[in-house]
């Protein structure tokens, strides 16, 4: 017998968390992170009790785009997340800093499943996930662990970005796992081609994001964050 | 205490499997704990206790083992133990390995040919190795 306990605390630790929502699309650089940093602050502001998870262990950069500097998790009855911007927020970059961790898929799968067994979320509204690019061992980990995890698909108006959406939207979908819906990021024309592409999928259009080319300039101020024209128009989106 | 809540999670597993196999009573646990995580193996213990009674699991008799971790390259094939590489590690290297054994990557080479890219083929944490109940 070999049976691996903490698959089955996972459940637990996530009892009083009201709604899971993992940001993920195809590729890298498509604003995923963007969307789940400065909505997580967007959430947090509006009263919400949230938490983020970086689970980019490639590329974490949740604490660069927050500014996120000097906090580190207490110890008790497993990790407690800090909190920053009356968010709970967790990454590997309290343990791996700012080095490079080359990581194959079994250590990833091993390494996610330990940060969800240890971490003491307690009561949220909101867990915002962080995804790394891909259908890969996250993902899947996520979809097998985090039963009431739903998605929120980030894309850009690129064909290239589209045909690796289309295939995640295609797994998800025969996975029955739900998806919030689409945002289309860094639009740089009028044409609705994204919001009639989605109607393919049955999936909801959920809006679009202008390239915001001070957004660059805003990253690590928080202040500055939410005064952007990507933060105006991911609060219409959420409704807030 | 971060032992306890791996220990909660064993006592979970033991509850989910008495209530899957539809046992009456579970007897007896077999525990490893791999040497990577270097968990404290009294808090662990401790805790598991506390937990194992406010379950009110007490007919439960648990047996925890140390597992030795071995470490293989995957680049040249060299096989080594954690306990070597443990020497050279400082003791902020170590709590990270703790807390996230997987961190290890970065904190430890190969010994033979410096490559981070080496694999742990056993005792990386805590698994259960037996249960035994009654039906």
């Amino acid at each position: 017998m070999n049976i691996d306990p903490r698959l089955n605390i996972i459940k637990e630790r996530l009892r009083d968390v009201r709604r899971v929502v993992a940001i993920s699309g195809g590729k890298g650089g498509i604003g995923k992170s963007s969307v789940a940093s400065i909505g997580a602050l967007i959430l947090s502001k509006s009263g919400y009790r949230v938490g983020l998870l970086d689970l980019d262990f490639w590329g974490p950069s949740l604490d660069t785009i927050l500014g996120i500097e000097n906090i580190f998790p207490r110890e008790e009855k497993g990790i407690i997340p800090p909190e920053i911007f009356a968010i709970k927020f967790i990454s590997i970059i309290y343990y791996a800093g700012e080095r490079p961790l080359p990581l194959r898929g079994a250590d990833i799968s091993n390494a996610i499943v330990e940060l969800l067994a240890i971490t003491q979320w307690g009561s949220l509204d909101f867990l915002i996930i962080d995804m790394p690019p891909g259908m890969g061992d996250a993902t899947l980990d996520i979809i097998r662990l985090v039963k009431k995890v739903e998605f929120l698909i980030v894309t850009t108006q690129s064909k290239v970005v589209l045909e690796t959406v289309e295939k995640m939207l295609r797994m998800l979908k025969d996975l029955k796992v739900p998806i919030l819906g689409i945002i289309e990021n860094m639009k740089i024309t009028n044409s609705p081609f994204v919001k009639d592409w989605a109607k393919k999928f049955d999936v909801s259009f959920l809006g679009e994001i202008n390239f915001d080319k001070n957004l660059e300039t805003s990253i690590g101020n928080v202040d500055k964050l939410l005064e952007t024209n990507f933060a105006h128009s991911l609060k219409k989106i959420m409704r807030f | 205490m971060h032992e306890w809540a791996l220990a909660q999670a064993v006592v979970y597993t033991a509850i989910e499997y008495q209530r899957k196999e539809k046992l009456r009573e579970i007897v007896e646990l077999e525990i490893k704990i791999g040497e990577l995580q270097q968990i404290d193996r009294e808090i662990f213990e401790f805790a598991l206790k506390e937990i194992v009674q406010l379950k009110k699991m007490t007919g439960m008799r648990v047996r925890v083992e140390k597992e030795e971790a071995i470490l293989k390259c995957r680049v040249c094939g060299y096989q080594w133990s954690f306990a070597d590489s443990m020497k050279r590690l400082s003791g902020e290297q170590a709590e990270f390995i703790h807390f996230l054994p997987e961190v290890i990557h970065i904190h430890s080479r190969c010994p033979q040919c410096k490559s981070p890219d080496f694999e742990i083929v056993k005792g990386r944490g805590v698994k259960i190795t037996a249960i035994k109940g009654i039906k």
